[in-house]
């Protein structure tokens, strides 16, 4: 038997998006907090089960869209005003109005970076390695199975109350994450 | 939100599982590669090297090669830009402003929508790229420190074409992308050969599919859209006022960048219904996407075809009530001068065929729907020849008056841009999930967890 030592987690397969949902609840209620819950599409409700707050990206869509405008600004007036002053159809240099395309072009253009880069910061993404990785039925999680992990480094992990826990909360399968044996 | 799904329709017919649904979108990826789609490959992937052929000429030989004269400068290439351009927008429209309006239905087309949408912009970048001559300068376009000391004129509309358009092209490449992710998953967990598994598992990222990274990934997405819609809007206003900020007659009005809008996603519905036709035919995908979508997207067709004869009205009225003899005659030249012929086929196919969609039985005909929407394709191309061309080839000093013939060049690059759009779309829909599965999954009557009235107000979620 798979000591706590190896175990790196435990993944627990339920029945669909109801069950998942219930027992996140449970789950996050016990008062694990290293705990996700997998599913092949966002479940209505599952934030607030698993009592996460919301995610930052807004703000930093938002700082990123405002920090594109200014510094659009900055581009065009400089270039335009101080480096290369040139008439052009007797326009001022400073053609604020003028230049609200590229300003908002440049806003859109950060905030969108910001919004892709900076939700795969938050969701440590790309990492190829992973402990639900280990179990071979979690390929199906991309396809219709629904799972609870909870990692081995939760203060409140136990070798026996975490799966009593989770055969508790409506699991089908309950299986402990290690690396396989090498061959 | 409950009470909504509690009315919500269902968009998806034969009630399949998670799992059948899953099958029955990668088995197009993974079955034996029909027949059919390498003839198809082989005929745009020819037109493709067309293209590449008829560009190479053109930069060796110069912009002499095209039809294009003076007064007549700008012509089929510009035409095209626009033509691609505003193809795309349906895309956008369908991938983010139908997201923000909750529309369930588009979860069914939004993937090749956006795929269209990328690979027309593809198409539209490479005309202002030849036509400016000396292709080796086109980084003059950037503002890029340079050793003239010089910078581009922030105050004109080509330059914020520029901007516009490699932004669109950016964050629509960013969307799509993201919105692939789990699906690549998905193909990354049912690949067999080491190769696939790789290639996926580097693709997808890594991804799995934990509320954790749902609850980044949706803010992500609906910030997108967020973005997206506003730009959508603003691509083809910019790209109006290259031409409503001359003083061309027929160019100057601030009619343009509304008109242009709904013209835009007119032509883009016309695509994608085209596109969503064949490509339910031939994967028979009639259970996901369904008459339904297809009659939605036929009464769209419809009230922005409605925008696009409304503008062709007003337009002609202003042109009167303005009093300016420029104006006047160059709008009864586009009716009844040289190019009348391209002028009433504009009319016929975008003010007439839409009105086919008021008749439920005509915006249910798929045949009907098919032949329509290829027409509006062929109408809103000759809008823009007629906005450019006529109002060109005759505006102020009868002295300077020209007619614009294209060349056998302009012809094969334009042939050659469907080429490579096709060619890419093939690719496309070959090696990546042609319906986004995760989403179409999502609206599933079996994805919403029965509501535990314990547990308060549900947050709004993506659908």
């Amino acid at each position: 038997m798979t000591d706590l030592n190896h175990t790196e987690g435990i993944l627990a397969r339920y029945a669909g998006p109801t069950e998942l949902l219930t027992a996140a609840r449970r789950v996050a209620e016990a008062g694990y907090r290293k705990f996700d819950c997998h599913s092949p599409f966002p479940i209505h409700g599952m934030d607030e089960a698993m009592r996460l707050k919301r995610s930052p990206l807004g703000f930093m869509v938002g700082i990123a869209a405002f920090a594109g405008a200014g510094l659009a600004i900055l581009l065009q007036g400089w270039a335009s005003a101080i480096d290369y002053p040139l008439i052009i159809s007797g326009k001022p240099f400073f053609s604020y109005q003028a230049f609200m395309p590229v300003t908002f072009g440049l806003a859109v253009l950060l905030g969108a970076f910001t919004a892709v880069f900076g939700m795969l910061a938050l969701n440590r993404l790309p990492r190829f390695n992973h402990a639900v990785f280990h179990s071979e039925r979690f390929s199906q999680v991309t396809r219709d199975a629904f799972f609870i992990s909870i990692e081995s480094s939760d203060l409140l992990f136990d070798m026996e109350k975490t799966p009593a826990l989770l055969r508790e909360t409506g699991a089908l399968e309950v299986e402990l994450l290690s690396e396989p044996p090498q061959d | 939100m409950s009470s909504i799904h509690q009315h919500e329709q269902q968009w998806i017919e034969g009630q399949p599982t998670f799992g059948g649904l899953t099958d029955q979108v990668s088995a197009l990826v993974e079955n034996k590669t029909p027949r059919g789609w390498y003839i198809a490959l082989a005929v745009s992937s020819s037109l493709t090297v067309v293209l590449l052929a008829l560009i190479g000429y053109l930069v060796t030989r110069g912009i002499g090669v095209w039809g294009n004269n003076i007064p007549v400068a700008w012509a089929w290439d510009i035409v095209n830009f626009v033509f691609w351009i505003g193809i795309g927008h349906a895309g956008t429209l369908i991938s983010a402003i139908l997201f923000l309006l909750r529309q369930q239905w588009r979860t069914s087309i939004n993937r090749f929508a956006e795929a269209m949408t990328i690979f027309a912009v593809i198409c539209a970048l490479i005309f202002p790229s030849i036509h400016v001559g000396r292709i080796w300068f086109i980084y003059w376009l950037f503002p890029l420190p340079n050793q003239m000391s010089m910078w581009p004129n922030f105050r004109s509309p080509l330059l914020w074409d520029v901007f516009a358009v490699s932004t669109y092209f950016t964050v629509s490449l960013l969307f799509w992308y993201v919105g692939l992710v789990p699906d690549l998953a998905t193909m990354r967990d049912r690949a067999r050969t080491r190769l696939k598994k790789i290639t996926l598992g580097i693709l997808a990222l890594g991804w799995r599919g934990g509320n954790r990274q749902w609850q980044h990934y949706e803010m992500a997405y609906l910030l997108l859209a967020g973005l997206s819609t506003p730009l959508v809007l603003s691509v083809h206003s910019v790209v109006s006022t290259d031409f409503a900020t001359s003083v061309i007659p027929g160019w100057h009005t601030t009619i343009f960048p509304p008109y242009f809008v709904a013209g835009a996603i007119f032509s883009g519905f016309a695509m994608v219904t085209t596109l969503a036709i064949i490509v339910r035919q031939v994967f028979s995908l009639q259970n996901i996407i369904t008459v339904r979508h297809l009659e939605n997207m036929c009464k769209i067709m419809l009230v922005t075809g409605l925008m696009v004869g409304y503008a062709y009205g007003v337009e002609f009225f202003i042109a009167w009530y303005s009093g300016n003899i420029y104006e006047r005659f160059t709008f009864l030249n586009r009716a009844f001068g040289p190019y009348a012929w391209a002028y009433w086929i504009m009319i016929s196919c975008n003010v007439l065929v839409p009105q086919l969609f008021w008749f439920k039985k005509l915006r249910t005909s798929i045949p009907v729907m098919f032949i329509a929407a290829l027409l509006i394709n062929v109408g809103m191309w000759f809008e823009r020849f007629v906005i450019i061309v006529s109002s060109l080839s005759r505006d102020f000093l009868p002295g300077a008056w020209g007619y614009y013939k294209p060349s056998w060049v302009d012809v094969g690059i334009f042939a050659g841009s469907f080429g490579l759009f096709f060619t890419l779309f093939l690719l496309f829909i070959r090696f990546l999930p042609i319906i986004a599965m995760s989403e179409v999954k999502g609206i599933l009557p079996q994805a919403h967890a029965a509501v535990d009235p314990s547990a308060g107000e549900h947050h709004t979620r993506r659908s």
